[in-house]
């Protein structure tokens, strides 16, 4: 594994990155299965597919992240839940 | 109804620029976000540290106001370029033997590279030899010297992105204004439109999309600016033209806190990309409603 020594992978990063590229493959099997429709969900203002609402789940999950860690200092493995619970809301009814 | 059989080859062909994009984005990206949770010492030293870089990073003063800093930049600058820019398209000939002329000399300052246009402009900002520099000194009397009086300083650097960049808008705006069907002019005419009136209610709506385009351009190139304010002022006086990409090289490579700057880096990173998405939305979905207006 030394050639890839120079990114000092970490455990939690890589079940992060992990988590993303499962994601990604996940949804690609389900856009196989089923394909997304463009269309107004209940939470974002304007139409969208599943990709771009699993995008939008993702950038504004970040900014919750942020705003966590910059303001709120509790612990931040509640971050988890609340990641998945946003995620998959956005993702199914957004 | 077409015959032609489907098949997913076309993925094939996307897989070159996808092999680039993740060598040169999406790994350093990783090894960014990496870095940004530990403490880094040497190859060998390197401590797991949670969100500490996190934390730091955002109650860091200097990082803030090197934000605050260029935020204010970024919104003077495109400020003045964006209507300086389609002002300079809209008095430029469409056709005839002038307009490519214009367009040569219009697309010299975009040639220049960033840190060559930092020298010219560290020259021409000088108070003792510089044209500008001289000539506020000298004419205007007023007190001028960028490299002591921090005003001057951030005269200097917005005269100089406007140089470099008004003719990117420019050229943008009179390609769209080229675009633009002759029979709009003419009907304008027949209505006695006054020259407001036209670019009022045909260029501008026409210009749209063009205009949206040179924002976003402007907006990355404005917000990730490195080597020409680092060659006219290094920063400062003091730290008074310190932009984000200055402080955070700073961060990684003087004080060599790599995690900090990871940290640093990721949030710098996320504003570009919420603030690209956007841009996005907005042009994409006018593509949207005029395909259903149409």
């Amino acid at each position: 594994m030394h050639w890839i020594s120079w990114m000092y992978w970490l455990l939690p990063t890589a079940l992060f990155f992990g988590g993303i590229a499962l994601l990604l493959v996940c949804m690609g099997i389900w856009e196989a299965v089923s394909p997304t429709n463009f269309r107004q969900g209940y939470i974002i203002p304007m139409k969208t597919t599943r990709g771009d609402r699993l995008f939008i789940s993702l950038l504004s999950m970040a900014y919750i992240t942020w705003l966590w860690v910059g303001v709120i200092p509790l612990t931040k493995l509640i971050l988890i839940p609340i990641a998945v619970v946003w995620i998959a809301t956005l993702v199914l009814i957004g | 109804m077409d015959s032609r059989p489907y098949t997913n080859m076309a993925w094939l062909l996307v897989l070159p620029a996808a092999l680039l994009l993740v060598f040169n984005a999406l790994v350093p990206f990783i090894a960014v976000i990496n870095y940004s949770f530990q403490h880094i010492y040497s190859p060998q030293a390197h401590l797991f540290v949670g969100w500490q870089n996190f934390e730091e990073v955002m109650h860091d003063p200097e990082v803030i106001h090197s934000l605050f800093r260029q935020v204010i930049f970024t919104a003077i600058t495109l400020g003045i370029e964006m209507p300086l820019g389609v002002a300079v398209a809209l008095t430029m000939p469409r056709g005839g033997r002038w307009s490519g002329i214009i367009l040569v000399f219009l697309a010299l300052p975009l040639m220049v590279p960033w840190n060559v246009v930092g020298f010219i402009w560290e020259v021409m900002g000088r108070g003792d030899i510089g044209l500008l520099g001289k000539f506020i000194n000298d004419v205007l009397h007023i007190n001028f010297n960028y490299a002591t009086n921090g005003p001057s300083a951030w005269f200097t650097l917005i005269i100089m992105d406007v140089w470099h960049w008004t003719a990117l808008v420019a050229l943008l705006a009179y390609a769209g204004l080229c675009a633009i069907p002759g029979a709009f002019y003419q009907a304008a005419r027949i209505d006695a439109a006054s020259r407001w009136a036209v670019f009022r209610f045909i260029e501008l709506p026409k210009l749209k999309g063009v205009l949206t385009i040179a924002l976003l351009l402007r907006f990355i190139y404005s917000f990730k600016i490195y080597a020409a304010p680092f060659t006219v002022t290094g920063g400062g006086p003091g730290d008074s033209t310190t932009f984000l990409s200055q402080a955070l090289s700073t961060l990684a490579i003087n004080q060599l806190e790599v995690g900090e700057a990871g940290a640093y880096g990721t949030l710098y990173f996320l504003i570009i990309l919420l603030i690209s998405y956007l841009f996005y939305v907005v042009l994409t979905r006018s593509g949207v409603s005029n395909e259903e207006s149409a």
